[in-house]
C-alpha cells in the first residue's frame, strides 16, 4: 500500500472538518466567544496538518480520487487530489491560520459568528480546490460565497452594506452564468464529471461544438468575474476596501480560486497541450488581453488611490493582472511562474491588507487616508514591515515578489507578444514603485505633531508579528525559489496531463466494484446531482 | 414547445438584463429573481424537454434524463436563499442610508478625508 492509498479516505477530511468546526461553533458555542477561538484556532492548525500530510502523500506524482459513497465515477462525485489542489489545500490553510490569529486579537469580536463563518468559508475553498465535477464546483463556489457575504458584512454599518449589496448582486449574476454554462455543456456532452467531460468534449458533434464552446466562453466570464479579470473587476476594490482587515486578507485566495478554476478547467480539463482544436484553444485568445488590460487597470487604480485600502484593493488586481497573463500561456513554464506568482500574491496581498489595518488603527480619525497627519506610535517596526511588503508586492529584490515576476518574464520570452508582455510588467512595476513610494513617505516622513496610537503597554503584539511571519513566508519563498520552482513545475505539468488525470479518476484499475445505480432516493436529488448512467440520445 | 420555453426563457432574460442594469436596489432584486427563474428553466430543458415520461431509468426508452430535474433542485434551493438576503441587505441598506440607490455613497466618504486636509 503506498502512502497516496493510505490518504485516500483523507481527502475528504479539508471539507468536513470546517463543516464539522463550524457547526459545533454555532450549536455549543454561539455566545462563548472563547472557546470558539481556541477551537478556531485549534481546528485550522488541524487542517493545516492534514493538507500538508496530502501534500506529502501526492508528492510523488500521483493523482488520487475520492469517491463520494462508492459511486463509481462518472456517476457519482469524486473528489480528486493531484500536486495543484493539495498545493492550493496548503497555502490556504496557512494563509487562514495567520488570519485567524490576527482576527482573534479584537477583530472578531466586532460582529457576530465570525468564526462560524470563517470555517464554512474554508469548506468552501477546499471543495472547490477538490472536486472533481463542474456542477459540484458551482455548489462549493455558492458554499465559498454565502460565507463570505456574511464575512464581508462583519462589523456593520452603511458602507459594508452596501458595497455588500454589490458584491452579492454581482455574484449572484456570475452564479446564473455559471448554471447556464453547465446547462449548455450538459446538453452536449451529457457529463459533468470533469475527467469524463475532457472525454466526452472531444467527441461532441461537429454541429454541437458551437454549443460547447459558448458554454465553455461562459465558465471563462464566471471565473473572470471571480478572478476580477479587466472589464469585470469593479465589484472588487470596493468590496475588499469596504470589508474588515482580516476578511480583505483572506479574500486575497478568493480571486485565486478563480485562477485555480480556468488552470483546472482550461489546462486540465478542456486543454491537451499540443492539439489546436480544443477548448482551451478557443479560451486562450481572450485571456492575454484581458490579463494585460487588468494589470493596466489594476495599476491605474494604485496610483490614483487616496486611500491605503483602495491602494491594497487595486493590488489584488493588479497582481491577478500579472498571474493571468503568465496563466495565459498555457504551458508547463507559465503555469509553474503562474503557481509560484500565486502563492507569492496570496501571501502578499493578505499582508497589505494587514498592516494596512495595523497603519489605520495608529491613525486617528485620518485612517487610512493619504493625507499628512499626525506620526505613529510603533513606527519603526509597522514602517519596516510596510517597506518589506511594498517590495514584496511591487516586486522588488529581495522578496519573493521579484522572482516571481522574473519568471512570468521568462516564461514569455518565446511568446509572440513578447514586447508587449514585458512592457506592460515592467512599466507596471515602475508605476507601482511610485504608488507605494508616495503612500509610504506620505504615511510615515510627512508627520506633524504628537504620536498617535496605542503605546507599547496598550499595543496588542500578536497582529504585528503575524505581519511579520507573513513577510517572513514571502523571504522564505525568495529562499527557497529553486526547490519550490522544481516542484510547481512537476504541479503544472501535472495539471496539464488530461490523459494521467482521465485514467487516474476514470480507470478500473482500482478495486471499487462498478455497482450500477438503477433508483436514486429523491432526497438525495435535492442536495447533490444523482449519481445517473449518462443520459440517453434523444 | 420548443418554441414556447424558448421564448419564455429569452423574455424573461430580457426583463431582467434590463431591471438589473437599474440603479435603486427594488428593481435590481426583482431582475436578479426573473434571471434566476429563466436559468431554472434553461437548466431544466438541458435534458430535453420530453412530456409524460418518468424521471426514473428503465430498460425501455422511455424515460426523461433526471439529472436536469436534480441540478435545478439544487439551483432553486440556492437561487432562493440568495435572494432572501440580498432582500434583507437591500432592506437594511435603505434603512441606514435612507435612500435605496445601488451605487456606494461616495460624497460621505469623501468627505471625511476633505476634513483632514
Amino acid at each position: 500500500m503506498t502512502a497516496a492509498n493510505v490518504a485516500t479516505s483523507w481527502i475528504i477530511a479539508p471539507t468536513i472538518l470546517p463543516a464539522i468546526t463550524a457547526a459545533v461553533m454555532i450549536l455549543v458555542w454561539r455566545r462563548d466567544i472563547q472557546m470558539q477561538r481556541i477551537l478556531s484556532v485549534a481546528s485550522t492548525f488541524a487542517l493545516l496538518g492534514i493538507a500538508l500530510f496530502l501534500y506529502s502523500a501526492v508528492s510523488d506524482g500521483e493523482t488520487d480520487a475520492y469517491r463520494l459513497g462508492a459511486w463509481p465515477a462518472p456517476f457519482g462525485i469524486v473528489l480528486v487530489l493531484d500536486r495543484l489542489s493539495t498545493t492550493m489545500l496548503v497555502l490556504t490553510a496557512g494563509l487562514a491560520l495567520a488570519v485567524l490569529l490576527y482576527a482573534i486579537a479584537g477583530w472578531d469580536k466586532r460582529g457576530r459568528h465570525f468564526h462560524a463563518l470563517f470555517h464554512f468559508q474554508l469548506l468552501g475553498l477546499n471543495g472547490a480546490f477538490l472536486t472533481g465535477d463542474i456542477f459540484n464546483l458551482f455548489v462549493f463556489f455558492e458554499v465559498m460565497l454565502i460565507a463570505s457575504y456574511g464575512l464581508m458584512l462583519h462589523g456593520g454599518g452603511a458602507r459594508r452594506l452596501r458595497a455588500g449589496f454589490q458584491y452579492v448582486a454581482i455574484n449572484l449574476i456570475a452564479s446564473s452564468l455559471f448554471l447556464i454554462a453547465v446547462a449548455l455543456i450538459y446538453g452536449v456532452a451529457g457529463t459533468l464529471n470533469m475527467a469524463d467531460l475532457a472525454v466526452k468534449a472531444r467527441e461532441v458533434a461537429p454541429d454541437n461544438q458551437a454549443l460547447l464552446q459558448t458554454g465553455a466562453l461562459l465558465l471563462l466570464l464566471v471565473f473572470a468575474i471571480k478572478a476580477a479579470f479587466v472589464p469585470l473587476h469593479w465589484w472588487l476594490p470596493a468590496t475588499y476596501a469596504a470589508a474588515s482587515a482580516p476578511v480583505a486578507a483572506l479574500f486575497a485566495i478568493m480571486t485565486k480560486v478563480g485562477a485555480y478554476a480556468i488552470i483546472r478547467v482550461f489546462g486540465t480539463v478542456f486543454g491537451d497541450g499540443a492539439s489546436g482544436d480544443t477548448l482551451a484553444a478557443v479560451v486562450a485568445p481572450w485571456i492575454l488581453p484581458a490579463a494585460i488590460l487588468t494589470l493596466a487597470a489594476g495599476t491605474a487604480g494604485i496610483l490614483a488611490s487616496r486611500r491605503l485600502l483602495d491602494l491594497a484593493a487595486f493590488n489584488t488586481v493588479a497582481s491577478m493582472g500579472v498571474l493571468l497573463i503568465a496563466i495565459g500561456q498555457f504551458d508547463a513554464d507559465g503555469l509553474t511562474a503562474a503557481l509560484y506568482y500565486l502563492v507569492h500574491s496570496t501571501i502578499a496581498g493578505a499582508a497589505l491588507f494587514l498592516i494596512v489595518d495595523l497603519i489605520a488603527e495608529r491613525r486617528g480619525d485620518a485612517l487610512d487616508a493619504l493625507v499628512p497627519h499626525n506620526p505613529i506610535s510603533q513606527a519603526p517596526i509597522i514602517g519596516t514591515l510596510f517597506f518589506f511588503i511594498a517590495l514584496a508586492v511591487i516586486g522588488l529584490p529581495p522578496l519573493s515578489g521579484f522572482i516571481g515576476k522574473l519568471l512570468v518574464l521568462n516564461a514569455t520570452y518565446d511568446a509572440s507578444q513578447q514586447w508587449l508582455i514585458w512592457a506592460a510588467i515592467l512599466v507596471a512595476s515602475l508605476m507601482m514603485t511610485i504608488a507605494f513610494s508616495n503612500a509610504g513617505s506620505t504615511v510615515f516622513w510627512k508627520v506633524k505633531g504628537q504620536v498617535t496610537g496605542p503605546t507599547w503597554a496598550t499595543a496588542r503584539v500578536m497582529p504585528m508579528i503575524v505581519v511579520a511571519l507573513l513577510v517572513a513566508a514571502s523571504a522564505s519563498l525568495a529562499v527557497f525559489a529553486g526547490p519550490m520552482t522544481k516542484m510547481l513545475h512537476a504541479t503544472a505539468a501535472q495539471a496539464l496531463n488530461t490523459p494521467a488525470y482521465v485514467e487516474a479518476v476514470l480507470g478500473r484499475h482500482d478495486n471499487v466494484e462498478p455497482k450500477r445505480p438503477i433508483t436514486t432516493p429523491a432526497d438525495s436529488a435535492a442536495t447533490s446531482p444523482a449519481p445517473i448512467p449518462a443520459p440517453a440520445e434523444h | 414547445m420548443e418554441l414556447l420555453v424558448a421564448s419564455a426563457i429569452g423574455l424573461m432574460t430580457a426583463a431582467a438584463v434590463y431591471l438589473i442594469l437599474q440603479q435603486r436596489t427594488f428593481p435590481i432584486v426583482v431582475g436578479l429573481t426573473l434571471l434566476s427563474y429563466a436559468v431554472n428553466i434553461f437548466l431544466f430543458s438541458a435534458g430535453r424537454l420530453i412530456a409524460n415520461k418518468p424521471p426514473i431509468i428503465s430498460d425501455a426508452d422511455a424515460y426523461t434524463d433526471p439529472l436536469p430535474q436534480a441540478l435545478v433542485l439544487t439551483a432553486i434551493v440556492i437561487s432562493f436563499g440568495m435572494t432572501a438576503l440580498i432582500v434583507v441587505l437591500a432592506l437594511r441598506g435603505f434603512l441606514e442610508t435612507a435612500t435605496d440607490t445601488a451605487d456606494l455613497p461616495e460624497d460621505e466618504l469623501l468627505r471625511d478625508t476633505e476634513a483632514d486636509r
